[in-house]
Parts: C-alpha cells; sequence; structure tokens
C-alpha cells in the first residue's frame, strides 16, 4: 500500500506524553489537513516522523510504503522520499541555498556519481521561478536574516526540488501575510499530483482556502477526534475547537 | 633543546652551521647576514614560560635536523610547475621551490612601464637597493619570534620584491608558490610588499610541499607596506604537509588613508605559529586581520597578533575561526594597543572556536591596551560546538551525518572568507579546504 501510515502512535518529550495512541493513513496522492488547538500534538507529531532525538516514541508504528520508518536515521528518511517542512526553520549561517540543495540532492545519488551541475542549475531557476523569487536567492545563506514568509517559501522550494514522496507541512501559513500565503500555497498546489501524499499541519482553517485537502482531521490532546472531508474544516472554523473536544468521545474515522 | 644543544648535533649542510657564503649578494646584504646570525645564535630558545609562547609545544622547534635547500632536478622543476595551479587569472607570478625561483610570469609591458617592479629578491637587492633596503625587514618582529626573524634574515636567499607606484591600480591578484621539496629541507619564504601613495593590488602566496607527510621547515617573513590611501590585500594558503614545522612573521604597516587587508588559511603543518602585526601609523587607516584554520589530528596552530593603533581615527578589525577536529590545538594570543593620542580609534577582535571532537582543545588570549581616549573597542573569544538543530535541518534533507557536519563547518568558515570580497579567491580557499576535508 502506497501510504504513510500510523498506527496508535504514542510520543513522550521529557516524562510528559504529548501523542497518545495517534493513528492515520495518508495515501499517497492525496492532501490531508491536520487541525487543532495549540499544544494538541501536531508539531510533536511532525518532528517525531522526521526523525527528531528530542522525542520519545513509546508505542505505535510508523510506515511509509509498507517500511518502518521509526527503524531510519532522519537523512535515511528523507533519502527514503519523507520530506518536512519545519515550522521554525534554522538559520545556516555561510551555506548558499544553492549549496545546500546541491548537498541534499547528491546524498540522493549512489556513491561516486556526481550531480549533474547544468541540468541542476536549471532545475534549481524553473522551480524559484515557480515560487516568485529571484534567482539571486539562491546564493544568499539558507534562511539567515529571512523574512517569514522567506523562509516558508524556501522550504516550499526545497520540497519542489527533492521531490518526496511524503511532505508533512508544519504550520506553513504560520506569521505569512495573504499574499505570502497565496504563493506558499500556489506552489504547494503546483506540486500535488499522484505521487506526493502531503499531510498538512495547520491551526487555522485560513490556509485551507487555498490549499483545498482532500480529508481534515482534527487532533485533540494527543488524538485524532473528528475525520471528516473538507467541509469538517469549515465546521470546525464556524463551531471551534471546544466543540470538537466535546466529540473526542464520539469519534469516527471516516476513512 | 637549547641552541647550544642544537649546535652540538649541527651536521654539515644543517641551517644550524650558518649561512652559506656562495650566495653573490652585494656586502651590505652579506654583512646583515652575518649580524643576524650572531643575533640568532645569541637570542634564547623559546620556552613555554615566555608569555608569547604560552601553550605553545615549543619542544617542536629543535631546527637540528632540517638542512639548507638542496638543488632540485629537471623532473622537480617540471612537477613543480605542472602542479602549481591557484586562480585561473593572474597579473603576474612567482614560483619557488626549495627557494629557488623555477618561474617568473612577469607583469605585463603596460604596468612595467608605469614602474611596477616585480622582481626575485636577489635581483631586487642590487637594482634597488635603496627601496629595498629601506623597507627590508624594517619592522622588528615584536610578537615572540625575534630569534626567527634573525634565522630568516641570516638565511633568506630568494623571495618576492613587489613595489606599486604612486596611482597604480593592479587589476588581477599576483600569486606566489612556495614549495618545499625533499625531506628536511628547510625554506625561508620571504615577501616585500611596499605600495606607494593611492596604488591598489592583491597578492595570494600558496604554501605548498610535494610530498605530503615529508618533513620540512618553512620560516617566513612578509613586510606590506600600504603607503597613504593605497588599498593593500594579502592572502596567505598555507597547505604544508603534515609533518612541517612552520614560523611566519607578518608585519603589515597602513599609513594615512590606507587600508590593508590578509587573510591567513591554515591547512598543513604539525606546528604552525603565525605572528600577525599590523601598525596603523596614519589617520584614517584600516587594518582587516583575518584567518581561517581547520585543524585536524595532532596539528597545532599558534596565531598571535597586534593591531598597533599609533594614530588617531584608526580603525582595526580581527575575525580568526578555527574548526579543530581529533587532538587539534589552536592558540591565539591577541593583543589591541591603543597608543597616547591615537584617539577615535576603532579595534576589533573576534575569535570563533568551533569544537568538533571533545580532545580537540582551543587557547585564547585575547588582550587590551588602550592609553587614548575616546575609543571604541570590543574583543572576545568564545568556543562552540555544531548546533544540533542546525545538524538536524540539514540531516532532514537526506544529507548524512559527517557530511552534514563538513557543511556547516564550511558555512562557519566562510563568513571570514567573504569579507575578502574576492569571488575567484573565496572558491580557490574553499577548494582547497573542501580538498583537506575530503583526505
Amino acid at each position: 500500500m502506497k501510504e504513510l501510515n500510523i498506527e496508535n502512535l504514542h510520543v513522550t518529550v521529557g516524562d510528559q506524553e504529548i501523542v497518545r495512541g495517534l493513528t492515520l493513513r495518508v495515501p499517497r496522492g492525496e492532501v490531508h489537513a491536520l487541525m487543532g488547538p495549540n499544544g494538541s500534538g501536531k508539531s510533536t507529531l511532525a518532528k517525531v516522523l522526521a526523525g527528531h532525538l528530542d522525542y520519545q516514541v513509546t508505542a505505535g508504528k510508523v510506515f511509509m510504503d509498507g517500511e518502518n520508518l521509526l527503524e531510519l536515521e532522519p537523512d535515511e528518511r528523507a533519502r527514503r522520499g519523507l520530506f518536512m517542512a519545519f515550522q521554525y526553520p534554522s538559520e545556516i549561517p555561510g551555506v548558499t541555498i544553492a549549496n545546500f540543495l546541491r548537498a541534499a540532492l547528491q546524498s540522493r545519488l549512489p556513491e561516486g556519481e556526481e550531480l549533474e551541475a547544468t541540468d541542476y542549475y536549471a532545475k534549481l531557476y524553473e522551480k524559484i521561478e515557480l515560487l516568485g523569487m529571484d534567482r539571486s536567492f539562491t546564493s544568499r545563506a539558507v534562511n539567515e536574516g529571512f523574512s517569514g514568509g522567506e523562509k516558508k517559501r524556501t522550504e516550499i522550494l526545497q520540497l519542489a526540488i527533492l521531490e518526496p514522496k511524503y511532505a508533512v507541512l508544519d504550520e506553513t501559513d504560520s506569521g505569512l501575510d495573504i499574499d505570502a500565503l497565496k504563493t506558499v500555497a500556489h506552489g504547494v498546489n503546483s506540486l500535488r499530483g499522484p505521487d506526493l501524499g502531503i499531510l498538512l499541519i495547520t491551526h487555522y482553517q485560513r490556509l485551507l482556502n487555498y490549499i483545498i485537502p482532500d480529508h481534515v482531521h482534527v487532533m485533540v490532546a494527543g488524538r485524532i477526534v473528528r475525520s471528516g472531508r473538507k467541509e469538517l474544516a469549515l465546521e470546525l472554523e464556524e463551531r471551534g475547537y471546544d466543540w470538537a473536544r466535546e466529540g473526542a468521545f464520539e469519534a469516527v474515522y471516516t476513512r | 633543546m637549547s641552541s647550544v644543544a642544537n649546535h652540538e648535533v649541527a651536521k654539515s649542510g644543517s641551517i644550524l652551521s650558518g649561512p652559506a657564503e656562495f650566495r653573490e649578494f652585494p656586502d651590505w646584504f652579506r654583512d646583515q647576514q652575518r649580524a643576524a646570525w650572531q643575533q640568532f645564535e645569541s637570542l634564547p630558545q623559546p620556552t613555554r614560560k615566555d608569555q608569547a609562547w604560552r601553550f605553545a609545544n615549543v619542544g617542536l622547534l629543535d631546527l637540528g635536523p632540517f638542512k639548507i635547500s638542496s638543488p632540485l632536478s629537471e623532473d622537480d622543476r617540471k612537477n613543480i610547475l605542472k602542479y602549481s595551479s591557484g586562480l585561473d587569472h593572474y597579473a603576474a607570478r612567482m614560483i619557488f621551490g626549495n627557494d629557488q625561483l623555477i618561474e617568473r610570469d612577469v607583469v605585463s609591458d603596460d604596468l612595467k612601464r608605469r614602474g611596477v617592479i616585480f622582481q626575485p629578491l636577489e635581483r631586487a637587492i642590487v637594482e634597488h637597493a635603496d627601496l629595498f633596503r629601506k623597507y627590508f625587514m624594517s619592522t622588528e618582529a615584536a610578537l615572540g619570534s625575534a630569534k626567527f626573524a634573525a634565522l630568516h634574515k641570516a638565511l633568506v636567499s630568494s623571495g618576492t620584491f613587489l613595489f606599486v607606484p604612486r596611482g597604480v591600480e593592479i587589476e588581477q591578484p599576483i600569486e606566489i608558490f612556495h614549495w618545499l621539496r625533499h625531506d628536511d629541507v628547510s625554506i625561508f619564504p620571504h615577501l616585500l610588499l611596499v605600495t606607494d601613495e593611492l596604488a591598489k593590488v592583491t597578492v595570494i602566496e600558496h604554501f605548498r610541499s610535494c610530498n605530503r607527510t615529508a618533513p620540512g621547515f618553512a620560516c617566513g617573513v612578509n613586510d606590506l607596506i600600504a603607503g597613504p590611501g593605497a588599498k593593500v590585500t594579502y592572502v596567505c594558503a598555507q597547505n604544508w604537509a603534515s609533518n612541517v614545522i612552520a614560523l611566519q612573521m607578518n608585519s603589515t604597516t597602513v599609513d594615512h588613508d590606507a587600508s590593508a587587508m590578509s587573510l591567513n588559511l591554515h591547512l598543513g603543518s604539525r606546528y604552525s605559529r603565525f605572528e600577525s602585526l599590523s601598525r596603523l601609523i596614519g589617520e584614517g587607516g584600516r587594518s582587516d586581520l583575518l584567518a581561517v584554520a581547520v585543524a585536524k589530528h595532532e596539528q597545532e596552530f599558534d596565531a598571535r597578533t597586534l593591531q598597533d593603533h599609533v594614530s588617531p581615527h584608526t580603525a582595526s578589525d580581527l575575525l580568526y575561526k578555527n574548526a579543530l577536529d581529533d587532538r587539534a590545538r589552536t592558540i591565539f594570543g591577541g593583543l589591541i594597543r591603543v597608543e597616547p593620542h591615537a584617539h577615535f580609534a576603532d579595534a576589533y577582535q573576534k575569535v570563533r572556536n568551533l569544537l568538533l571532537s571533545d580532545d580537540a582543545e582551543a587557547n585564547s588570549m585575547p588582550g587590551l591596551e588602550i592609553l587614548a581616549d575616546n575609543v571604541r573597542c570590543t574583543h572576545g573569544a568564545t568556543s562552540g560546538q555544531i548546533e544540533e538543530d542546525q545538524l538536524f535541518y540539514l540531516r532532514s534533507r537526506g544529507i548524512p551525518t559527517k557530511a552534514a557536519q563538513r557543511l556547516l563547518v564550511t558555512g562557519f568558515l566562510d563568513e571570514v572568507i567573504q569579507r575578502l570580497n574576492h569571488s575567484a579567491i573565496a572558491t580557490h580557499l574553499h577548494r582547497v579546504i573542501e580538498e583537506k576535508f575530503a583526505a
């Protein structure tokens, strides 16, 4: 089965359990929105999927196209086709976007094989234009001194270049004004297709006006409490997270 | 080991048997060499107790095994020429192997006509005696290596003299290569760069060994004179073999409204000491002191600096970055001195160490001596490790840990290299750094 399959996942940070039995499937080709209030465990889930060491998986499994993801190192996960767009991407002084992405692509090639520079730059410039950025941007140091919008666009640029099988976008809309939001959404939409599964983590319904999800899940206190079609996001917007919380006991997995 | 003990083990051909008499230098120069030799012999061998040698592994300074330079074969010359590749474009270059001039690409006729002098030292001593004599080792080695400066003066046999006259700007960099060939050989690289008013020039020196493990000794002196309003950029890419002991004494004199920038890249050698003295002698002068070191295995890089503000309204800015792995050591001893009456000086000093191993050791001794008023001065030295978040970020893109660390180190050092604002030289420096990582 071509899907990202999270089964009964439990995650602790320190001695606190943040994710408490989360089950979620994102098939390739679909966009799933994961919504939830602050502290519901959304970002923790994203970091665990990427392999961050500060988070301890105490139970549950994650499979990517049938492969046990949790056994892999963070860089192996990425090379097998997982991508995470960070909510707060790191600044990497002195390393240009061009060199950074080149190293990332190089790492996907068999040993001894060199990345073809001309093709690489052609692809880089094509994607740069897709995201409405200037070519000179690629010679700036990764995220250093970037505005919030520039950081998020750079995350989507990386998504476009690295062509993963699954992408987890963690609060990609946070801190963006409406124009930046549209640009980022346009970038994501242009990458949608049968070969990419997207898990879109967001606090607000706003982003979902621009990236229309196939499914919406609501996460409260470390679990999915409601799942539904895209209309669920609107209902949630209208009724608020308290309504979703009330529904926690009657959670129905509609898929 | 004391110098007396050194003497006892000195064999014929050893540098400790004194200056050779076969060179056909003018009398005044030979007299200087003899006097310098006596000075070398009378000065004590440094010990760790000397403040100027604190933390240094002075035991490595046993010069007994090192020989006066030996002649090169035709093959040696051919090979050295073949491997002397640096920048794609240069205005002129000189290539030395074992202190012998192998090739000289002269400056263009136009520059020659405008008075640029680019000559090997032995010719300049004769043809431009007055100019040469006025500036040759005119600044005392004040940072601890007076003994080795004397040794250099006694044994120097070749090198580069570059004079850029008033208002002449040399677009492309001038390149100089110094190669060590043969085991245990010693060389005494010399550069005397004199710029007149409003002149502009960039010089890059490459220090290399033919054999990557051959022991050797390099004892170099650089004197950079920036005339009024002149702009001098000096870069040194030091990549000696892993068993070389190297001492380098640089002095920069900056006249009014002139600016001098020097960048020293340290990659090679077993022990490399680098003294950099920058004197700001005219109002409006500015000096940038930059250094980048990648230290691995048991390498030791020992940097001593003095930013000496003699005149008011002068600026100096030092930025040194070291990346240390394995059991490598670095030492930084740097003093900012603002002399009386040198008011309104701006002096900065920043040293950053990136420790890639628990066994690496970075020693920093920054110092201030401010004898004037209205001075802006900051200094600081810090050591840190690779940021886990940055490493995770790179790994989350598929880059394996080792490659990610390399990328972060390169980025850490890049801040210094960017200060040069010279993309061709930056590209070259990054390439040789890459080669060291790959080795």
